[in-house]
């Protein structure tokens, strides 16, 4: 078989304790048994609403979050971490190694350092360089790398556009040489002429500097531009994975079948010929039985409401988790 | 069709430390009733402004430029938004015959007042109408915006919805005073795209149902495709192409809007490159003389494009675009 995947995850969960009600503690399950592979130099994709437990994923995976059950691995060329166990000087290490992209570049970036002292500052914390000649040299040829220029690295972080303040935040993320990068919908907030230039941009990073990305976000169209491979998630589950252009061309799940047709077209002659899926996703706290996905589900019957589906490998590399996607092949919902 | 709403010459700039910053610069258009315009630009592009000109809701430190007329044609006839001063006169462009959605709507509620409380207040404010009529109206339109149990939902806060409902609850608010024109700030960015579809569904059938005039200000050219009859395009303050939106999406004539087009991730070709406009917008403290795109515009045609700002050609009756690339074709 091909090399081993960088990421590694099997059954892997995240639960936050919330409040205490009168039955004991409350569980909220942000993640629920999610089995993933993230080979390794890929462009891998995240997609899913807002509560689909995405970002939660990304942050387990760097152990920004307390993984609370099954297992999740790294392992790049030089090392091999288990990241439920990982401390001490190996978690520092893992930091290096990698490394988030924020969502908002105007949050991100502290308003009182230089653009220079906010790209170095992850080197003088990590100890990565040892004099102040190192550390210019390195933040200057990884700011060159996002088309900064020395005059940019003088000034302030208010006087840079949208997409020039992510330039800056994927400097600081790549000054420490990581092998792994969670972009959390990092061009989600920029326009979308500059949108297309920050992805063209981490495109060309993931292939110059050989860095695996997990590219989160919930615009479709932008994740198959980028991305090598898919996986969808709903409410904590992961409910289809498969290389891009299969997912795209055919997708299996219903909930994926519907989340393409809601993308809005561009042609104002196709209007209303979408499908339009009721409802809104459930609360994670109060999780319906069975499929997740059964109380928005057009194709929901008796079974799903009692059974969860697992998710299947079919073997092509396309892997569901839907008691009916068989017989739903090739059926776009009604 | 008759004119709901007439904008000309609209200019705006704003009072600060660094001196008077340009937000809108000489934008002129007219939005017939029951029609949906979509207004598309970057941020920056000064498209909240222009909205928030015919409500008069800019702050305080802005200028109106002398020229610049708002006409609102009301039952009752013709209203000079500008020349209104008094809080009783602005009531009519806030909330009365103009009403606005906004993107987030769990800033658009006060949080520690039920949603219920918030709807019937404007329904009195707005007319001499009983509180039980008010709250009748209220949960007549909750219901009407497809709220589950929206007799619940009255009492309930904004925190208690999700953002789906929230948005719609907005919707119902800025609907129920049967306004004629209907101010929508980016009603979907902030939401899923399942909701989206949603949101844009209810909005459709609202304009048929109410006759409404609609600005809708997205940077989403899908949802525009989906919504509106006719698109304005702006860039840093100017109003640069304007057209039926089947026109203007298909067909369209500006370098900017070309590429704005041409920057979107298209699902039906995933081999093309995305190709971004060059360059960043410029800040509106350093406004590029002559045509304010030139200084990203991959098609300049020179010194003209720097010193001269291009006049409105109209391309066909309905089709008008301001740039120099299309001045030799239309005589002035």
């Amino acid at each position: 078989m091909t090399e081993r995947p960088l990421i590694t995850a099997r059954d892997l969960s995240v639960g936050f304790k919330i409040g205490s009600g009168f039955f004991g503690k409350q569980i909220l399950k942000a993640v629920d048994h999610v089995d993933l592979d993230i080979a390794r130099g890929s462009f891998f994709g995240l997609v899913g609403e807002s509560g689909s437990g995405k970002t939660t994923l990304g942050r387990a995976l760097l152990k920004a979050v307390p993984i609370t059950g099954g297992s999740a691995r790294y392992g790049d060329e030089e090392v091999d971490y288990d990241l439920t166990t990982l401390s001490g000087a190996e978690l520092r290490d893992y930091r290096k190694r990698a490394q988030l992209i924020f969502q908002d570049p105007y949050a991100a970036l502290s308003p009182r350092m230089t653009v220079r002292d906010i790209i170095a500052e992850p080197l003088e914390v990590m100890g990565l360089t040892k004099t102040r000649e190192e550390t210019d040299a390195r933040v200057r040829e990884i700011a060159a790398k996002c088309r900064l220029n020395l005059e940019h690295l003088r000034r302030f972080p208010h006087a840079f556009s949208g997409g020039q303040r992510q330039r800056i935040s994927i400097a600081r993320a790549l000054v420490s040489g990581p092998r792994f990068i969670v972009a959390d919908e990092s061009v989600a907030a920029l326009d979308v002429s500059i949108q297309a230039d920050v992805l063209n941009l981490l495109k060309q990073i993931q292939h110059d500097l050989r860095i695996t990305f997990l590219f989160i976000s919930h615009d479709l169209s932008v994740v198959a531009h980028t991305c090598d491979h898919v996986a969808v998630m709903y409410l904590g589950r992961l409910v289809e994975s498969a290389p891009t252009r299969t997912l795209f061309a055919a997708p299996r799940h219903p909930y994926t079948k519907a989340l393409f047709s809601a993308i809005p077209s561009l042609d104002p002659d196709d209007r209303g010929s979408a499908q339009k899926l009721q409802g809104e996703i459930p609360s994670p706290t109060n999780q319906p039985t069975g499929c997740k996905f059964h109380t928005r589900c057009p194709f929901a019957v008796d079974l799903c409401r009692k059974e969860e589906p697992a998710l299947e490998h079919p073997g092509d590399g396309h892997e569901v988790a839907c008691h009916r996607w068989r017989e739903l092949l090739g059926q776009t919902a009604a | 069709m008759t004119a709901l709403i007439e904008v000309e010459n609209l200019t705006v700039q704003f009072r600060t430390d660094e001196g008077l910053v340009t937000a809108v610069d000489d934008v002129s258009f007219t939005l017939d009733k029951g029609q949906v315009m979509g207004l598309v630009g970057e941020s920056g592009s000064g498209k909240s402004v222009t909205a928030k000109a015919l409500m008069r809701l800019n702050a305080r430190n802005a200028v109106y430029g002398e020229k610049s007329r708002i006409t609102l044609h009301s039952e009752t006839g013709p209203i000079d938004v500008l020349k209104l001063t008094s809080a009783r006169d602005l009531k009519i462009v806030r909330g009365g015959a103009i009403s606005m959605i906004f993107q987030e709507p769990m800033a658009s509620f006060a949080p520690a007042i039920t949603i219920g409380k918030q709807m019937v207040e404007q329904l009195q404010i707005h007319s001499d109408m009983s509180k039980a009529r008010a709250k009748e109206i209220s949960v007549e339109m909750l219901d009407r915006v497809g709220i589950s149990d929206p007799a619940r939902r009255f009492d309930q806060y904004a925190f208690e919805l999700s953002g789906g409902m929230r948005q719609r609850a907005m919707i119902a608010m800025a609907l129920s005073t049967k306004p004629k024109l209907l101010i929508a700030d980016e009603p979907t960015t902030a939401l899923d795209v399942t909701i989206q579809a949603q949101v844009i569904d209810l909005m459709k059938d609202l304009v048929s149902e109410f006759h409404m005039g609609i600005v809708f200000i997205t940077h989403d050219l899908g949802v525009i495709a989906q919504t509106a009859d006719k698109v304005s395009v702006m860039y840093l303050g100017r109003l640069i192409e304007e057209g039926p939106v089947r026109e203007v999406i298909r067909n369209p004539k500006h370098p900017y809007t070309q590429g704005l087009i041409a920057a979107l991730p298209k699902l039906d070709d995933l081999d093309a490159p995305l190709t971004p406009v060059a360059g960043d917008i410029p800040s509106p403290l350093e406004r590029p003389s002559g045509c304010v795109f030139h200084t990203r515009c991959p098609q300049i045609l020179g010194d003209i494009c720097k010193t001269d700002l291009p006049r409105d050609r109209r391309v066909d009756p309905v089709h008008r675009v301001a740039c120099h690339l299309h001045d030799e074709k239309t005589p002035a």
